[in-house]
């Protein structure tokens, strides 16, 4: 396996540093008690590899929560498209954060395609980090299969004892590797140490809800008329946390605003979530997702549904941030179990 | 930061000259624009483009001219929110921002050979009357052509020249219904699907082309099914909110279907499943 090498845990603080000095490097941070952020660092000192969820996926640096998208000239009657982005290295991402930049990847590429999407995601490596153990009780990742890397990275680390084995992926990241001089070779004992690790996931990540995971798009597609989504309506406050910290959710708004000089201005893209009341609404009035179970309904089907007819998989990473995120306690496990029970029941 | 321009990007915009304005109902102007350079629209009927005023914003405008009427596109815009507001002050010889042609339009090589039956209801005339004059434009190779038009009253009537030149075509049936109107109104009063029943038609060989709001849908789609023509011909135009237009910002889902860029005609096989469509 000659694309497996490996970094010593001392030397990582070095290796961040080394790479920081000539890009942006993106790492998860811890912000309280129980939650962290990916954020600018500049040395391994404020990284927490032990990390559990980070409030927002990484998307965040693909699909900016504002960014420009036109930049108009009043007086010249002129729009240009216009990009702004930069050189990012993102530092210790989950695997199911990983398939969810997978997922963006394949919407933005669609024709007509999207080049300020795909030109700043260019400009972006990617450094995966394995999971042994589960984030916490919200997460469904072996559920949806995501608790192993699908691909997605540059380089991968897997942290085993004093040292991270890291599987190089590409030539970008092989490059970065070389750059840092800090890396070694791996041996026969690292790989079956991995081995090893790799077998003992088998054991901690079981499927967490009762439903094979290719049932899960006829059990939606049963369920389009379910009592479920009235309960769960019932209890929506429309807030769009759910959305906002989901690592496949891409819906937004596009807002004009203008300069102080009343002539130029920017054409912005904003997050936008089909949570709130008037996302389906028209300029007439009709509103055609006026209630918010049905919002609920649709929310679930773009993850268990509607993609798998369009991109043969599933939205939804398990990554447990929309039930850790719903101030109103609507838990994605739960909802799957009303709908199996109330399959069950029929 | 680095900055750089973009040199394709679904969001680039033409510039589209205002070449004339007119008055056609108390809330509804209809524009003649020119794209800069002289360059074709080259639009499908059924297509729409989004419309942009610099700071106000853009939304999603249905083309209500034939892609044979050259030189120039027309938009009938009824004056209800931001954008349409705005544009309604716009004059000839200003600028507006054109993105398009978006979408799928009415298919017309499906529809070539064959007897069509137009049902219209309210502003669905707008986008239809672009396949009405294509398909007036090329009349010989369509069979029968029926042209149903409901609205609420005989004062939001729109295109009331073409509408009587229509009615005197001897190529064309027409007939026109009003919810309601005046004692002087001397047509038909009643709702659309009225009209339906009596046309003569081989349903075998007819397409159904319905536009109208979406509380119209169903009904028409009863009465058409009541007169055998088959699923597979029945096509319409579906509204939904718009901002990106190009199927990716997930404001006019229907269901799994983006309104934009799968639809906004849809043939109602593909249709009378979603539970969100009709």
């Amino acid at each position: 396996m000659e694309n497996l090498v490996i970094l010593k845990k001392e030397d990582l603080n070095d290796f961040v540093m080394q790479i920081a000095r000539t890009k942006k490097v993106v790492a998860p941070v811890k912000k309280g008690v129980k939650s962290f952020a990916f954020e600018e660092v500049t040395s391994g000192e404020r990284i927490d590899l032990d990390y559990t969820s980070t409030i927002l996926p990484p998307k965040k640096y693909f699909l900016p929560q504002k960014e420009t998208i036109v930049e108009y000239d009043k007086s010249k009657k002129k729009w240009t498209p216009t990009l702004y982005s930069e050189e990012i290295v993102l530092f210790g991402v989950h695997t199911c954060d990983l398939f969810g930049i997978q997922c963006l990847d394949i919407i933005f590429s669609e024709n007509p395609k999207d080049f300020n999407y795909i030109l700043r995601k260019n400009r972006i490596l990617i450094i995966g980090l394995e999971c042994s153990n589960y984030c916490d009780e919200n997460a469904s990742c072996a559920l949806m299969d995501n608790h192993n890397p699908n691909g997605g990275y540059d380089l991968f680390f897997t942290e085993i004892d004093d040292r991270f084995i890291i599987h190089v992926n590409t030539y970008h990241g092989e490059k970065l590797i070389n750059k840092t001089g800090l890396c070694t070779k791996a041996d026969k004992r690292d790989i079956s140490e991995l081995r090893l690790l790799k077998e003992r996931k088998r054991n901690v990540f079981k499927n967490e809800v009762d439903i094979p995971y290719a049932e899960l798009k006829p059990l939606f597609e049963k369920s389009m008329k379910s009592k479920v989504w009235d309960e769960i309506g019932e209890k929506c406050v429309s807030c769009g946390n759910c959305t906002n910290v989901c690592p496949t959710c891409y819906c937004f708004d596009i807002i004009d605003d203008i300069n102080l000089d009343l002539n130029t201005g920017t054409r912005t893209r904003v997050w936008d979530s089909c949570q709130n009341g008037s996302f389906a609404e028209v300029a007439g009035g009709e509103n055609f997702r006026e209630d918010r179970g049905e919002r609920q309904r649709h929310r679930l089907n773009r993850k268990f549904n509607y993609p798998v007819s369009k991109f043969r998989r599933y939205f939804c990473t398990g990554c447990g941030r929309c039930t850790r995120a719903c101030v109103a306690g609507i838990d994605l496990k739960e909802t799957i179990n009303s709908l199996i029970e109330e399959k069950k029941g029929n | 930061m680095d900055k750089r321009e973009i040199r394709k990007s679904p969001y680039d915009i033409k510039q589209g000259k205002i070449l004339d304005v007119k008055q056609m109902t108390e809330s509804e102007k209809s524009f003649k624009i020119a794209l800069q350079g002289g360059d074709l629209l080259d639009h499908d009927p059924g297509q729409f483009v989004m419309v942009s005023i610099p700071g106000i914003g853009d939304a999603p405008i249905s083309i209500s001219s034939s892609p044979t009427q050259r030189g120039y596109f027309e938009l009938v815009v009824r004056n209800v929110g931001k954008l349409t507001g705005a544009l309604h002050k716009m004059e000839a010889g200003d600028t507006v921002g054109i993105r398009g042609p978006l979408g799928n339009g009415f298919p017309i090589r499906l529809l070539e050979g064959n007897d069509l039956m137009f049902v219209a209801g309210g502003l669905g005339i707008v986008p239809l009357r672009s396949l009405i004059n294509y398909v007036n434009d090329n009349r010989r190779n369509f069979g029968k052509v029926s042209i149903l038009l409901g609205c609420k009253s005989p004062t939001e009537m729109l295109f009331h020249e073409e509408l009587s030149h229509w009615e005197e075509r001897l190529d064309v049936n027409f007939s026109v219904t009003v919810d309601s109107a005046a004692p002087d109104w001397r047509g038909n009063v009643g709702m659309i699907t009225s009209l339906i029943p009596g046309v003569d038609l081989d349903s075998k060989r007819t397409f159904a082309i319905v536009v109208g709001p979406p509380v119209m849908y169903k009904f028409v789609i009863n009465e058409l099914l009541a007169k055998n023509i088959p699923e597979s011909q029945i096509y319409m135009s579906l509204e939904r909110h718009m901002k990106c237009g190009v199927g990716v910002c997930g404001h006019c889902q229907i269901g799994g279907s983006y309104c934009c860029k799968d639809g906004p005609v849809f043939c109602y096989t593909k249709v009378k499943n979603n539970i969100e469509a009709l």
